[in-house]
């Protein structure tokens, strides 16, 4: 009981004493995860790390059932030419798509993710919300990924925010929820933390850094912010929290770099897929081309590599 | 006191802009006199691949731009050389010609470069035809640029052997990467200045200066690359060349031809780097009747 309560003020105070970020601290920090060289059998290990990161997505309009059949597809042959590949850890869609790629990934250990509360805006009421993430669901989700009301938490509700994830946590079952805070929409690495605070506390498994819809996206600094957020709350709580960054991550060595930057701050026990996630459409490919590269020894040309 | 001669640094053009060589090495090639002609990029694989990449993504645009405005681009290219034909005459004197023999060089690159200008507009209405079948098709066909052509410079000319093998490329569309004489460099770069400013998109041209023993295996295994067009006199160099392109079925042309002559120009310079595609067109032919094609 003492400890219950401990783990609560604690809590607490994380809530109302997320620290201010130092940006040009940060930034520094940052630079140096950049600096690392990575060569040999230690990258080979690191790009094979990254394609089982990755959450293959497709958020379009225009998605179809075919494209969505023929991304899974990829998911599980990503190149069949290399042997010993491992898979991505899942694809990611609209709840439309949910069943589909449910099914195409049949007898596989890839994950469906799918976004719901009005992806991407979250502008819509709580019941919609609660309605797209139940039906997503249902129709088989393994994963959730929801866009917290940016506009509200720019406001200063943060209790809405906070209620609203809590709300769709519950939704979500057994279905992991990782909470999308649209760090370009949130102006400063202050916010950032806030809202990634926040996010942990209302129940968040995964803090995911954009839709890829709003520019910029995915930064090194951002995800920096994030991670440390997740640090502080695993030494207050000792519970895990997995990071997503999603969006403006398509080349092999900006990903180890995220790789360096997850060790070096978190530790080993975040580097596999289910603490670390990409949301990425284009990586898989250029991940591949490496590899490629590394077997032959010849620069690749995206020809012949599947469409993505 | 007497001035500090300022020895000047050449840099590599990838992507419409001047990096330093990735490696940060330079080598320091000297003259008949013995004076080195400039600190000059020592370029590595990754150098390579890096201008790959440029080219590729500027394939589409390239490509795609009406053969009219090629022309006209390619055009500016004269003009701007024309402007600064005084260093190009210098630059060549320095490597060891007469001034003579600059002169007539540069003249005879600029002149090379408007022939091909005008070319760009023409060449497709040459090498395209409408061809005779025998079934109810309209049939024709059209040359396509190849997209990425590796380009390897002849050793022993500065300017109007690139200028020769680089032009009709670009001509016809495609997009190039050139390994610059490693000798006689100083041209190449004060080529891609130019380039530069005279409306070539970013990426078209890019001109990487070094060791071609080094950068030749790179460029002729790369899969990204579509075709090469070999400069050089060495057969045991273009051998290996041409056993590196099996890789992904590059086209591979070996020209040795003595670039100072007038009339070491012409359409197949144009068309040898162009794939022929050909169109069946079902058409209606009814009752045996000849068709309105």
């Amino acid at each position: 009981m003492q400890m219950k309560k401990d783990i609560q003020q604690s809590i607490d105070q994380l809530l109302f004493n997320s620290p201010t970020i130092d940006k040009v601290g940060v930034e520094e920090r940052v630079a140096r995860f950049q600096t690392r060289s990575i060569k040999g059998d230690s990258k080979l290990q690191a790009l094979k790390m990254a394609l089982n990161m990755i959450d293959l997505t497709t958020l379009e309009g225009k998605d179809s059932p075919g494209k969505v059949q023929q991304m899974c597809y990829k998911a599980m042959h990503l190149h069949d030419e290399l042997p010993n590949l491992p898979t991505v850890a899942a694809v990611c869609v609209y709840p439309s798509m949910v069943k589909i790629a449910k099914s195409a990934l049949l007898n596989s250990k890839v994950n469906v993710a799918s976004v719901s509360t009005a992806f991407p805006s979250g502008q819509a009421p709580l019941a919609v919300k609660l309605a797209d993430t139940t039906f997503a669901v249902n129709e088989g989700a393994d994963e959730i990924d929801m866009v917290i009301s940016r506009g509200k938490f720019l406001a200063g509700e943060y209790s809405f925010v906070f209620d609203e994830i809590a709300a769709i946590k519950d939704a979500c079952g057994n279905a992991r929820l990782k909470v999308i805070l649209e760090t370009g929409e949130l102006l400063t690495l202050d916010n950032v933390r806030k809202a990634s605070d926040l996010a942990i506390l209302a129940g968040a498994d995964f803090i995911k850094t954009s839709t890829g819809k709003i520019q910029p996206a995915a930064t090194m600094q951002v995800t920096y912010t994030m991670l440390m957020a997740i640090k502080d709350y695993y030494e207050a709580t000792g519970k895990m929290i997995g990071m997503k960054p999603a969006g403006g991550i398509s080349t092999s060595k900006l990903a180890l770099h995220y790789l360096v930057m997850v060790k070096e701050v978190l530790g080993n026990a975040w580097l596999s897929n289910e603490w670390f996630r990409f949301g990425a459409s284009s990586l898989a490919n250029d991940v591949l081309m490496q590899l490629m590269k590394a077997e032959t020894g010849v620069y690749q040309s995206p020809d012949y590599f599947s469409i993505d | 006191m007497s001035r500090l001669e300022i020895v000047k640094t050449y840099k590599i053009y990838i992507g419409g802009q001047f990096p330093r060589t990735e490696s940060g090495r330079y080598y320091s090639p000297v003259n008949k006199e013995g004076k080195v002609l400039g600190n000059i990029c020592l370029s590595s694989r990754k150098d390579v691949r890096n201008a790959v990449v440029a080219a590729r993504k500027a394939v589409g645009s390239w490509s795609e731009r009406s053969a009219f405005n090629r022309g006209q681009i390619l055009y500016r290219i004269a003009e701007m050389l024309e402007g600064r034909k005084a260093q190009f005459v210098e630059e060549l004197q320095f490597q060891g010609s007469s001034k003579q023999a600059a002169e007539s060089e540069v003249n005879l690159a600029i002149d090379r470069i408007v022939y091909y200008a005008g070319w760009c507009d023409k060449y497709q209405v040459i090498v395209s035809s409408v061809n005779p079948v025998a079934s109810s098709h309209f049939n024709f066909s059209v040359a396509e640029p190849m997209g990425v052509v590796g380009i390897i410079a002849p050793e022993n000319s500065s300017l109007i052997g690139l200028v020769s093998l680089v032009l009709p490329v670009i001509c016809g569309g495609n997009t190039v990467v050139v390994l610059a004489s490693e000798k006689l460099p100083l041209c190449a770069v004060t080529f891609a200045e130019v380039l530069h400013s005279s409306d070539v998109p970013g990426g078209v041209i890019n001109i990487l200066t070094g060791s071609t023993d080094e950068m030749a295996p790179t460029l002729s295994t790369h899969m990204d690359v579509n075709a090469l067009v070999y400069g050089g006199s060495d057969p045991l160099k273009l051998k290996e060349i041409q056993e590196n392109a099996v890789l992904n079925v590059k086209r591979v042309f070996a020209y040795s031809t003595d670039w100072k002559k007038a009339d070491a120009q012409g359409l197949h310079y144009i068309s040898d780097v162009q794939e022929i595609k050909t169109i069946w067109h079902p058409i209606e032919n009814v009752g045996g009747a000849t068709s309105n094609y």
